[in-house]
């Protein structure tokens, strides 16, 4: 029974990981490439959940949904870019801290002015919906199945995009020293604006992936960015396979750990008490986890090299 | 090196001898409000937004001191905020209900947070120490949220204000309110006192250059971590005064956003000046305050009922507004009001 419950909830780790992850690789590109805090990266998570639910509202079909979310979210990254951010690149991180600050005030009231406060629901697509027996007895929902099968296609993806490709090459370029990058004639302007247009399109298909199994409401960026600069830090500043690898472990430790704190610590405590603390520590984890790590490794599991 | 001729000279060590007139008419104002206030009609109404206004000048100014002085971006000060209110809450929940236990207690354990957090954070630079101070941040929202005796997510409600010496003076919001305003004072003095003292200026030292502090033989860390830990036990205290004032205590008093909200006061009000701290902050809740009915006075030109959509959804000015001063008024309040005598 254990073991069962702990492979699912091991898969449902797995699954909030690579969410985390398509989130936090946008983040750390641009955290890496342009030095751009942006805290505005959870908004376009929401954004791209809440263009989802606006098109299969539209269209009546999620595949359609998703294939006008994505354009619409690039499209609504670059224009933050231009309108934005574009202007803050050569700021201190303060300034980038507080005018991102002010955009996240901005859209989170904004969806609630053109779509309500009441959350909105997406139905889960026909074809995936329902469940797969994956062991004897053990039934898990085919459509958390499909978001890891998607998340990890855009890992290989992302993967062979960043380490195989032109593009990929001036990016992990830009990221280990950009002005150098720019002095050799490539035109970091529009490599940033790529770069950013992209990031943005990821968290917005992470909304979208994540928008028929959570409820779409203003705000629901907020928390899951935070976990995301959890794990760029931990993954190191820039770096995509840090990003990955932190992203799993984040969505492990806190999945698993929610569900088995309160038991491991039944083995030293009493069941009461056990369960208390339990509670208490589990959403805790993943910051001692970090500060842990941030304490042996200052710039993370695998830094960038300058 | 051009250097050293290009950084903004904060605030010069003069200001120990010429008396600033700034702060002077501020302080003059916070003193006079509450008799003016009996003229508002809406006494009560005005005391406490004005109390609500100096207990978060007190953390603003907390965070100016190293963020402004020590150019330490401390992303979780709301943390502090917290863990004074939720001293004052659980040490009133089983019976000390006397402010001179509650608040050396208070005040201690914010020292100890910010002493074991800050030790670590300052090991990190840059991003990454905005980033550590986020996520102890928010590790001391996520046990407050799991506090089920103290009413875990909801938060708990306190039975009455905390006493003095027994005595329930506080319960009187005249009285509250000057404890207030003593507490800003108070906290405004020390603040200035450390500021242009040797401590001070190695701080400034080290905000400039920390490795040219280093080489003259000065350990940056010690003075960082002092400045960390005296900012953290002033947030501590407006910590303890919001609790008391709003007679309650619950986990939003520390999210993030709460946080990136002190950084905003700071800011606005300008960087490095401390009584800038304090008008950010002020500015920063009238606005809050204020703005749907500004908004709804200077939108007469339209219908009614766009009025009132347009004063409900006041946030979606609100950003926009941050984003501008982020973006055009550098140097915030204080720098306005510097400017003229620079010209």
């Amino acid at each position: 029974m254990t073991a069962t419950l702990f492979f699912v909830q091991a898969l449902n780790g797995l699954q909030f990981g690579l969410i985390l992850f398509l989130i936090a690789a946008g983040l750390t590109l641009v955290f890496g490439v342009m030095d751009f805090i942006n805290l505005a990266h959870g908004v376009q998570y929401m954004v791209g959940a809440y263009l989802v639910a606006a098109f299969s509202a539209w269209t009546g079909s999620f595949g359609w949904a998703l294939l006008l979310a994505l354009p619409s979210a690039l499209v609504f990254g670059l224009l933050l870019e231009v309108l934005i951010f574009r202007h803050l690149y050569d700021r201190d991180h303060l300034d980038q801290v507080l005018a991102t600050f002010g955009v996240i005030l901005f859209l989170n009231q904004g969806v609630k002015f053109v779509w309500g406060a009441a959350p909105l629901s997406v139905s889960v697509p026909e074809l995936l919906s329902g469940s797969v027996e994956i062991a004897n007895g053990l039934l898990y929902p085919v459509y958390r199945l499909a978001i890891i099968a998607a998340g990890l296609l855009i890992a290989a993806l992302l993967y062979v995009l960043v380490n195989h490709t032109r593009v990929g090459m001036l990016v992990r370029a830009g990221a280990s020293n950009a002005s150098m990058v720019s002095a050799l004639g490539v035109n970091i302007q529009r490599l940033f604006m790529v770069v950013f247009g992209f990031g943005a399109m990821l968290a917005g298909f992470a909304g979208a992936m994540v928008a028929p199994i959570l409820s779409v409401e203003p705000g629901m960026g907020d928390n899951i960015l935070i976990l995301a600069f959890v794990v760029i830090v931990i993954g190191g500043i820039g770096s995509i396979r840090g990003a990955f690898l932190a992203a799993l472990l984040i969505g492990l430790v806190d999945t698993v750990g929610r569900s088995f704190a309160p038991n491991l610590l039944r083995l030293v405590l009493d069941p009461a008490a056990a369960s208390q603390t339990g509670r208490a520590i589990a959403p805790m984890l993943i910051y001692i986890f970090m500060a842990a790590v941030l304490f042996f490794r200052p710039s993370g599991l695998f830094p960038v090299k300058r | 090196m051009t250097e050293i001729a290009e950084t903004p000279s904060a605030p010069a060590p003069s200001l120990t001898t010429r008396l600033e007139i700034v702060p002077v008419v501020l302080f003059t104002a916070f003193a006079a409000a509450p008799l003016l206030a009996a003229y508002s009609g809406a006494e009560g109404y005005v005391l406490s937004l004005l109390t609500r206004v100096m207990i978060f000048g007190i953390a603003a100014m907390a965070l100016d001191l190293i963020l402004g002085y020590g150019a330490l971006v401390s992303f979780g000060h709301a943390a502090f905020l917290g863990l004074g209110g939720y001293a004052v809450g659980i040490l009133a929940s089983h019976g000390f209900e006397d402010a001179l236990v509650q608040i050396p207690i208070a005040l201690a354990a914010s020292a100890a947070f910010a002493f074991v957090t800050g030790a670590i954070s300052l090991r990190t630079k840059g991003v990454y120490f905005i980033m550590i101070t986020l996520a102890f941040g928010q590790m001391l929202y996520f046990l407050a949220t799991s506090l089920a005796p103290y009413g875990g997510d909801d938060g708990m409600t306190l039975a009455s204000r905390s006493l003095i010496a027994g005595s329930a003076w506080l319960k009187n919001d005249f009285t509250f309110y000057w404890i207030c305003l003593l507490c800003l004072l108070g906290a405004y003095a020390l603040s200035r006192s450390i500021v242009v003292s040797r401590f001070g200026r190695v701080l400034r030292g080290t905000r400039e250059n920390a490795v040219r502090m280093e080489a003259i033989g000065f350990r940056p860390f010690r003075f960082q971590l002092a400045a960390y830990v005296i900012s953290g036990i002033m947030a501590g205290l407006a910590g303890c005064l919001l609790a008391n004032q709003a007679e309650f205590i619950s986990p939003s008093f520390m999210t993030w956003q709460r946080s990136g909200e002190l950084i905003f006061m700071v800011v606005l009000g300008g960087l490095g000046s401390l009584h800038g701290a304090i008008i950010g902050a002020a500015a920063f809740l009238l606005l809050e305050e204020f703005l749907p009915e500004i908004l709804h006075m200077a939108s007469f030109f339209l219908a009614e009922e766009t009025r009132a959509h347009l004063a409900e959804n006041w946030k979606m000015v609100f950003g926009p507004l941050l984003i501008l001063i982020v973006l055009f008024a550098r140097g915030g309040i204080m720098g306005l009001l510097r400017r003229p005598h620079h010209g």
